[in-house]
């Protein structure tokens, strides 16, 4: 394949998981507060896979810079999946 | 299987609860108030001979042909024009009528050419018919003097004749042959509303004209064929009638191109097609098609089909022909293979919009039951995804809340981010008549689409907001709403969430989001916006239609949720002329989605972790599920880049073209250790393929397709697969290969097993299909007649919901070095990737992609229509052609995907839809300079697609 490596390079998975995650929680932290982390992690729960909720706790456990604090408080309450 | 004649009954019905009774003949019979006597004598049983009228379009009266004799009233009325009256007596032949009719008929054809025997209207022709209703048996008047048939007239040039036109691709007109009914004119008007045909001269000089005396290709003409259609004679006539003969049987099946959904009569002579013809009592498309229904079919025997199964060892090599037995068998043991060495979620499927329910049904089962696993998606993913996440969320369905026809009781409708008259023509037609009528329009839009100002039409407001800006523009409309004291409180008192209301309430009355504070990034005049939004909620029933320029951004799934806000608190849901309705790009993305084709949800839109369904499928499949959510089709890609994702099995859809960011797509797959593509071209993915299953297209099946109206619609099978086998029987086979032990005898099995698990299915079934033409979803014992509209006595989810939609700006932003914002869409002719329209004749429209620019733009860049242009932005870069225009804003660019040369997605990002992962297609930063010619990707690419398309002991590869 070698069509892969110009400029504009695609993001690499982990870096796209952080993106996706805060984009969830920018929509979630302007609803009311009572609803902000059970929707994060509700979200994230219902849709995605379990190595992607494997990756991002990887990353939370690692510290989680880059996250966003709504997508870390939520965390508590999405569902942790067994390790590979 | 007979051909399916239907009754013209010459006018359209009268929607009259209240009726008449007269006699005609003497036979009484009563009808809705407003009704012809030539309708009424039709359902009499008794045809008033005509020429002029059609039911398809209101009476004319100008053939003289249907005249009748009522007693009591002087002269003979043209029955087609005349309405009934209570009591009224009605004589349809008298020896006076007689008499006329046959000197009118006379005169029609002392001005016909007599070649009936090789007219290629030879049996299916009224002028013929009605000759012999009439009893013409003699022409006085001779074929002698002026006339428009011969082109020489002894001797000398008669300059009242005209050539054939010939310069359609699909159909003649034939001036010849022409009685100036004015159907085809009326045609184009009252069906179409083009307006592209008109009378021109007067008297004997009178003709039909397209355009200005142009030829059909040059005019305005859309070639939808309703004139064709309306044409009594052989002046205009399908080419392919012509070079065929006509039909001798025919069955009414299901368009397969867009999610209108229209029901076509297949007119076939043996296995051949000899037409399609849109079918009168289609509840989608009420007798009316587009360019690509009607006659953009001959994909279906292109010799670039492939009909045999194929395999290769690596991408490189040339594919291999093999049997079907051999392909299973490999695909088998490679997925299986795959499974043991790298994991049970290894592999997965994507299922297809444009196959049916029953084979999109099959394919989930296999990703489920099958492989085990929940690696299922659908080119809804990359469409209306957010539409089933919002609207679930609000209402608590994932569909659209009307019927087409609701239309007709609309008296505002706001389109937003759709183009209904290129995308979803046949609705745009039947949006255009109900906006002839009175009703008012309101465009939010980048770009100036062609129904913002058309023939008859002109919007009240057109929005031309900053690409991105939805869910600002929508909130600012509801601000407004809210602030003017306009929202619908009874409505919502008794429907919604009360207190859910006033959050939201309090929420858009934020002056942060007024029309003026928004104005300076959305680019839309406040004054617009409220204008628009005070339209939309005083102005009666306020209907919103709504496509891909909604939910393919960021902030996708929070329009949605905008928009039905927007419907709520205007009280617009739950009647006739009201609702929210995503128009649906796929025939039948609606069903796929239906199906169970996402990742994280089994057919009927019940998530994969609940217990309970679950059990459901377990019981009869005899397996367990796993009750994870699996990937979306960009978490599988980004998967297959990191190694935990080998194989997949594609049925009909072509990601490498489709999706967003190609180069990731192509890195993806890539990647993978086997590729199975089922589809009826070496597609573009396919490049990228280790094993090709060959596809049949929607003649060659059964099954049904399910459209953006929740409509249930039968595909009948009209011809033999040429493939071999219809692709329900592919992936059945596949799955007993894999050991599964599936029997169906043929589709309506499938669908009694998806009636017996899913609630919303529980009526449905072949047999009452037959019997009902077609059912909306759900269609249970809660509505055994199916639901035109959703949400008529409350929500689905018991109160709606109203929820907070704060607008945030993409991350895709315009800079210095990508100063444009490159937006995308369709073309009336052209079809999604083009993989089907391209292989017609469709191409005489659209043979390229072109970039569409402001003056002011191109003029800064050097740049003159027409010239080769660098279009790059931070994904990659590509080229194509200029067209300077006005339509799109100063900063804003456009251009069409259908062709796999321009290869559009390599500019679009990776950014996607915060709930569903549905890419940003419609916001790109660009920049766009002069260029030479193709780009070295371009070269790369075409080089590389070469070369993957080989097959050993062939000379070319296909395509």
């Amino acid at each position: 394949m070698s069509h892969d490596t110009q400029a504009g390079t695609p993001h690499g998975t982990h870096d796209k998981l952080l993106r996706m995650a805060n984009q969830i929680a920018t929509f979630f932290s302007s609803q009311p507060e009572a609803v902000r982390a059970q929707g994060v992690a509700g979200h994230i729960n219902r849709y995605w896979e379990p190595r992607m909720r494997r990756q991002l706790f990887e990353h939370i456990d690692a510290g989680g810079a880059g996250l966003s604090p709504l997508v870390i408080e939520a965390a508590k309450s999405i569902k942790r999946p067994e390790a590979a | 299987m007979p051909m399916i004649n239907e009754i013209d009954f010459g006018t359209p019905a009268s929607k009259s609860e209240k009726f008449v009774t007269l006699t005609i003949d003497g036979n009484e019979i009563s009808v809705p108030e407003g009704t012809s006597i030539m309708r009424a004598s039709m359902e009499a049983g008794i045809e008033v001979p005509k020429l002029c009228a059609t039911d398809m379009m209101d009476a004319f009266g100008s053939c003289r042909l249907c005249l009748v004799e009522i007693e009591g009233r002087a002269g003979m009325p043209a029955s087609c024009t005349t309405p009934v009256a209570p009591g009224m007596v009605v004589s349809t032949q008298t020896q006076r009528l007689k008499d006329v009719r046959r000197g009118v008929m006379e005169l029609y054809i002392s001005d016909h050419p007599l070649d009936c025997l090789t007219c290629a209207a030879n049996g299916d022709c009224e002028l013929q018919d009605m000759a012999g209703a009439v009893g013409l048996r003699d022409v006085r008047y001779g074929y002698d003097g002026e006339n428009h048939v011969k082109a020489r007239n002894d001797g000398a040039i008669n300059i009242k004749w005209q050539p054939k036109d010939e310069s359609n691709p699909y159909f003649t007109f034939d001036p010849a042959k022409c009685i100036v009914c004015s159907r085809c004119v009326r045609a184009c008007e009252e069906v179409q509303g083009t307006f592209a045909l008109t009378i021109e001269g007067r008297g004997f000089d009178s003709r039909v004209s397209a355009g200005m005396h142009e030829d059909f290709m040059s005019s305005e003409c859309v070639s939808c064929g309703a004139c064709v259609q309306a044409c009594p004679t052989a002046t205009l006539i399908e080419k392919s009638v012509i070079e065929i003969g006509q039909p001798e049987h025919s069955a009414v099946t299901t368009c397969a191109y867009c999610g209108v959904g229209c029901s076509f009569k297949a007119e076939m002579r043996g296995e051949e097609l000899v037409r399609m013809v849109p079918w009168k009592d289609g509840q989608a498309n009420r007798g009316h098609s587009c360019v690509k229904g009607r006659f953009a079919y001959g994909y279906s025997t292109h010799k670039d089909r492939i009909l045999n199964p194929m395999i290769r060892e690596k991408v490189t090599d040339p594919w291999r022909e093999v049997t079907w037995e051999e392909a299973y068998a490999h695909v088998a043991s490679e997925f299986r293979r795959i499974q043991y060495q790298y994991g049970r979620e290894s592999v997965g499927g994507i299922t297809s919009s444009r196959c049916t329910n029953e084979e999109t049904y099959l394919v989930q089962k296999l990703v489920r039951a099958g492989f085990g696993n929940n690696n299922v998606d659908t080119c809804a993913r990359v469409c209306h995804s957010p539409t089933g996440y919002g609207l679930g969320q609000a209402f608590g369905t994932s569909a659209g809340t009307q019927n087409f026809d609701s239309v007709e009781h609309s008296d505002v409708v706001m389109v937003i981010g759709a183009n209904p008259t290129d995308g979803h023509p046949v609705f745009g037609s039947r949006l255009k008549k109900r906006l002839r009528e009175g009703a008012k329009l309101i465009v939010l839009d980048p770009r100036r689409i062609d129904l913002v100002r058309t023939p008859h039409v002109e919007a009240s407001y057109h929005l031309p907001l900053k690409p991105g800006t939805n869910v600002a523009v929508l909130t600012a409309l509801a601000h407004v709403i809210v602030t003017e004291g306009l929202a619908d409180e009874k409505f919502i008192r008794e429907r919604c969430d009360w207190s859910e209301y006033e959050d939201w309430a309090a929420f858009v009355a934020e002056p942060y989001h007024s029309p003026e504070a928004v104005e300076r990034y959305t680019g839309v005049p406040a004054d617009l916006v409220r204008g628009a939004a005070r339209l939309f909620a005083r102005g009666g029933n306020g209907a919103i239609y709504y496509g891909l320029g909604v939910t393919e951004h960021s902030q996708g799934s929070t329009t949605v949720m905008a928009i039905a806000n927007l419907a709520m608190v205007t009280g617009n849901i739950g009647r006739p002329g009201v609702g929210v309705n995503p128009l649906r790009g796929q025939n039948n993305v609606q069903g796929s989605c239906d199906m169970g084709s996402f990742p994280h949800e089994l057919p009927g839109y019940r998530h994969i972790s609940d217990d309970a369904t679950r059990e459901t499928f377990e019981k009869l499949w005899g397996v367990t599920l796993n009750n994870e959510p699996g990937l979306r089709i960009p978490n599988m890609l980004d998967a297959a880049v990191d190694g935990t994702f080998k194989g997949i099995y594609i049925q009909g859809e072509d990601i490498l073209q489709s999706d967003p960011d190609t180069k990731h797509v192509a890195a993806g797959l890539a990647a993978m250790e086997c590729v199975v593509v089922h589809d009826l071209f070496l597609n573009e993915t396919a490049n990228y393929a280790h094993v090709f299953l060959p596809g049949s297209t929607f003649l060659e099946k059964d099954g049904t397709f399910t459209n953006a109206e929740r409509r249930i619609n039968r595909v009948r099978k009209v011809m033999k697969p040429k493939n071999g086998f219809a692709d329900w029987e592919v992936t059945q086979k596949l799955a007993q290969a894999m050991g599964l032990p599936w029997n169906y005898k043929h589709p309506s099995e499938i669908m009694d097993e998806i009636a017996a698990t899913t609630p919303s299915f529980a009526s449905v079934s072949y047999d009452y299909l037959e019997k009902m033409g077609s059912v909306q979803w759900p269609c249970n014992e809660k509505h055994p007649y199916g639901s035109p509209i959703m949400h008529v006595d409350g929500f689905v989810r018991g109160k709606g919901k109203f929820i907070r939609t704060e607008y945030v700006a993409t991350d895709e932003k315009t800079g210095a070095r990508f100063p444009l914002l490159l937006t995308t869409g369709r073309i009336l002719s052209q079809y999604n990737v083009g993989a089907q329209t391209r292989r017609t004749d469709n191409v005489a429209w659209h043979e390229e992609d072109r970039l569409e620019i402001h003056p002011h733009d191109a003029e800064n860049r050097g740049i003159r229509d027409a010239d080769w242009v660098r279009l790059a932005s931070r994904s990659g870069e590509t080229t194509l052609r200029a067209l300077i225009t006005d339509r799109v804003a100063p900063g804003v660019v456009y251009t069409t995907f259908h062709h796999p040369n321009t290869q559009a997605n390599v500019i679009t990002t990776d950014f996607s839809d915060w709930a569903t992962n549905c890419p940003e297609y419609k916001v790109t930063a660009v920049q766009v300079a002069p260029s030479n010619g193709p780009s070295g990707w371009q070269r790369d690419y075409e080089e590389q697609a070469r070369q993957s398309r080989r097959i050993a002991g062939k000379l070319e590869a296909a395509e």
